[in-house]
């Protein structure tokens, strides 16, 4: 496979532990270049646009206007040759195109044709958003050896279906296919959205002015067209002795991966960490390993960039990196923090904080949501995420930076706390002059 | 060190594929099914047992497939023996790092022994590479030269002159520049030759008190200061410079000006050469006979060679094996003219040739 990108690993830490210390943490960086889009074959895709058009999307009806222009774009940026389909969704989920069964590929008359079949759509009707889901899953069935994503807009919660429901079908669909999601105006739930993108590996962001749902559209089409291998997992191995604490995807975002470990082999476990184009992800891993003796070095993770094996292709180990513990009793060397390490821990920190400020504030407990917020205000300086600051200056007044003593603004704009919820999770790479 | 039954009994054979263990006369493995056949490439291995958990699979990396502990390597305890306990060395890597950066090298010439001793730089990028690569190098210099009939110091410097080029040739960049430091001796009847640079050192450890010296100063900040007069030798001990190496073998090197100096010794007693390692636990020469006669009951040169750079380096480890440790011990048995001592080495002609 030369159309594959060329994957790297890199363990960035400070191994040593003191005496007596159990816990090993390091940043995993996987980076991945060429592939599919630098020439040669492309891989196999499949692509489905489920666009939300429930009764509240024509509310105003230019909602529905611009999620129809925002889906036919995507349809235009789809690849010759991509297998695809589109999805309207109400209380039930309905092919708009093809008229049924199975997925078409992508020529210029397909694409015409799906250009027209979505002009006609009307809005009408609730959300059940796994069935939406369900349909799509039916229609990826066919495709489970190529890139498999999904691209899924809604505009409010969902009312009919029970949650239950909902996260029957997500725990179905988990790992087989990649869904990014959007929120598109403020009546819809960031949790449950944030729910549904987690569980299926993809993005979630909002797009509180419809007129911006085209560019957004087309920039996640080409993006899931630059795939060019799907089904990736971070293999973790530990010694016997040892066990891994947690595994969390640190940049873009922060996501906790720890609970989606299959296990692989002897005292390994696979995470999966979906499709990849040329991009680069970094890791937070933690494993505690029990104390040993000055001097004493120990591979405390061996971490390996896995692509499954499949029918026709064996299991490949595309990249690999060692994470280590020593002991030693040089304080120097033991209370040494990794800059990398602290920066994303600080930053996972900061989704939290946001989180569980912007909860508190939803509650009426201000003092909580006071606090917590000013904790975020300095967690996102001392990160550098400039665009976190920008936001969260949006929900409070920042009255002194230094001790981080901030107020709650009053009159926030809705779209603002909705925007800051939503992106509480993206993390930047390293702080302006550093790294 | 011989091949007794023991260490014969030791070698456990393991399937090639699984690393279960294989007995001879067996055509399958029992665990896999591997066929075990010596003549198509699949004969059975020589099992590698983890030091922690005695697995048998430690992979190409060194460590343990069960327990992560990361395997000794092969440099991590060295010990080295001419034949007839002419001269014996031991290096081991300590107790506080992870991999031994000092080199030993000890060989025959046909008027007795040369021995080298390196110690990497820390602060240098693959500072075990620089002391293997200087230590090699120079003993195969002074022998060649010793044998050429070269005289002692000229061989000496040609010898330090070529391994200073050996771990300059390591270094990518001078900002990448391997280094170490570099002691060797040359021991012919009746006198030691030294050679230096950096702050490893070469005792004479005399039979008789009074005798004992160090033969080389340090090319040290502490060195330095109380050769200025700047600073008592208790003062600059203390101070946290005090280690710091004012000269060493290595790209980043500015001219290398090794000392070079000549002996002359009247046996009994023992020449030991060694790495900081050992002496910032034991300075002073009459301290490392003490230690060697606390243990063994017998002078210096009395003790087996491998015996007494055991010792010494125990007493390194124990005393808590801050660094890595190496020492050479060459006994030097009185002169031929005089009475033979009543010791197991009296044997040892004082000028043994060796042929090897």
């Amino acid at each position: 496979m030369s159309d594959q990108p060329q994957f790297t690993v890199k363990v960035d830490q400070n191994k040593y532990l003191p005496v007596g210390g159990r816990e090993v943490h390091a940043i995993v960086s996987v980076e991945s270049s060429g592939g599919a889009r630098a020439g040669g074959a492309a891989a196999e895709a499949a692509e489905v646009i489920i666009i939300d058009t429930s009764g509240s999307m024509s509310y105003p009806d230019s909602k529905l206007q611009a999620a129809i222009e925002a889906a036919q774009v995507a349809v235009d940026t789809l690849r010759d040759g991509v297998h695809f389909a589109v999805i309207a969704g109400s209380n039930d989920a309905k092919l708009v195109y093809p008229g049924g069964p199975p997925l078409v590929r992508a020529d210029a008359a397909t694409r015409r044709k799906a250009r027209v079949a979505l002009a006609r759509l009307q809005a009408g009707g609730g959300t059940a958003i796994g069935s939406w889901l369900r349909l799509a899953d039916e229609l990826f069935d066919a495709h489970q050896d190529g890139i498999r994503h999904a691209i899924l807009l809604t505009d409010g919660m969902n009312q009919h279906e029970t949650p239950d429901q909902l996260d029957a079908v997500l725990q179905r669909c988990s790992g087989r296919f990649v869904c990014d999601c959007r929120g598109v105006g403020t009546n819809w739930e960031v949790a449950e959205l944030r729910k549904i993108a987690s569980a299926l590996l993809g993005s979630v962001d909002i797009v509180a002015d419809p007129a911006d749902l085209v560019a957004d559209f087309q920039a996640m089409t080409e993006a899931a067209m630059g795939k060019a291998v799907a089904d990736v997992m971070l293999r973790v191995w530990t010694p016997k002795t040892a066990a891994v604490k947690f595994v969390k995807q640190v940049m873009p975002s922060v996501e906790d991966l720890t609970g989606r470990r299959v296990e692989a082999a002897p005292q390994a476990g696979d995470y999966p960490i979906g499709a990849w184009g040329a991009e680069s992800r970094d890791y937070h891993v933690c494993v505690e390993v029990p104390p040993a003796a000055v001097g004493t070095e120990l591979r405390a993770a061996w971490i390996k960039l896995v692509l499954p094996g499949t029918a026709d292709r064996a299991e490949q180990v595309l990249a690999t990196g060692n994470v280590l513990a020593q002991w030693t009793d040089d304080e120097a060397q033991s209370t040494k923090i990794n800059p990398r390490v602290a920066h994303y821990t600080g930053q996972a920190e900061l989704a939290q904080a946001i989180q569980e400020g912007l909860a508190a504030r939803e509650a009426g407990d201000l003092d909580t949501a006071t606090a917590r917020l000013a904790r975020a205000v300095r967690l996102a300086d001392e990160a550098g995420n400039d665009a976190i600051t920008s936001m969260l200056r949006k929900v409070v007044d920042v009255v002194d930076p230094a001790t981080g003593t901030v107020r709650l603004r009053k009159n926030v704009d809705k779209a603002d706390v909705m925007s800051l919820d939503t992106r509480s999770t993206k993390t930047v790479r390293t702080r302006r002059g550093e790294g | 060190m011989t091949g007794d039954r023991g260490t014969a009994e030791a070698v456990e054979l393991g399937c090639p594929a699984c690393r279960e263990v294989v007995y001879p006369g067996e055509e399958f493995c029992e665990a896999c099914g591997q066929r075990l056949d010596p003549h198509s490439g699949s004969a059975p291995v020589r099992l590698r047992r983890c030091t922690g958990c005695a697995a048998t699979t430690i992979d190409a990396d060194g460590y343990c497939e069960h327990c992560g502990l990361r395997q000794p390597a092969d440099r991590d305890h060295v010990e080295v023996e001419l034949p007839d306990g002419a001269a014996a060395g031991v290096s081991d890597r300590g107790l506080r790092y992870s991999r031994n950066e000092d080199a030993l090298a000890i060989a025959p010439w046909r008027g007795g022994v040369a021995v080298v001793v390196c110690d990497g730089v820390g602060s240098s990028p693959r500072p075990e590479d620089a002391s293997e690569a200087a230590a090699e190098t120079a003993v195969a210099s002074l022998v060649a030269a010793l044998d050429d009939g070269t005289d002692a110091e000229s061989a000496m410097r040609t010898a330090i002159a070529r391994a200073g080029d050996a771990v300059a040739a390591l270094a990518g960049s001078p900002n990448e520049a391997p280094s170490c430091t570099l002691v060797a001796t040359v021991v012919a009847p009746g006198a030691v030759t030294v050679g230096w640079v950096g702050d490893s050192r070469a005792y004479w450890l005399a039979a008789s008190a009074g005798g004992s010296r160090r033969l080389t100063d340090d090319d040290s900040w502490a060195a330095a200061m109380v050769a200025e007069g700047a600073l008592t030798e208790a003062e600059a001990e203390a101070h946290p410079n005090a280690h710091v190496i004012t000269a060493w073998l290595g790209a980043d090197a500015e001219d290398i000006a090794p000392h070079v100096r000549t002996h002359p010794v009247e046996g009994p007693g023992a020449v030991v050469v060694c790495s900081d390692g050992l002496w910032n636990y034991l300075p002073e020469p009459e301290q490392l006979t003490d230690v060697l006669t606390a243990a063994s009951g017998a002078p210096p040169q009395a003790v087996p060679p491998l015996e007494a750079a055991g010792l010494l380096v125990r007493h390194a480890l124990d005393a808590g094996g801050r660094d890595n440790v190496t020492v050479a011990v060459v006994p030097v048995p009185q002169a031929p003219a005089a009475q033979d001592a009543p010791c197991a080495n009296s044997s040892v002609p004082p000028t043994t040739e060796q042929p090897r």
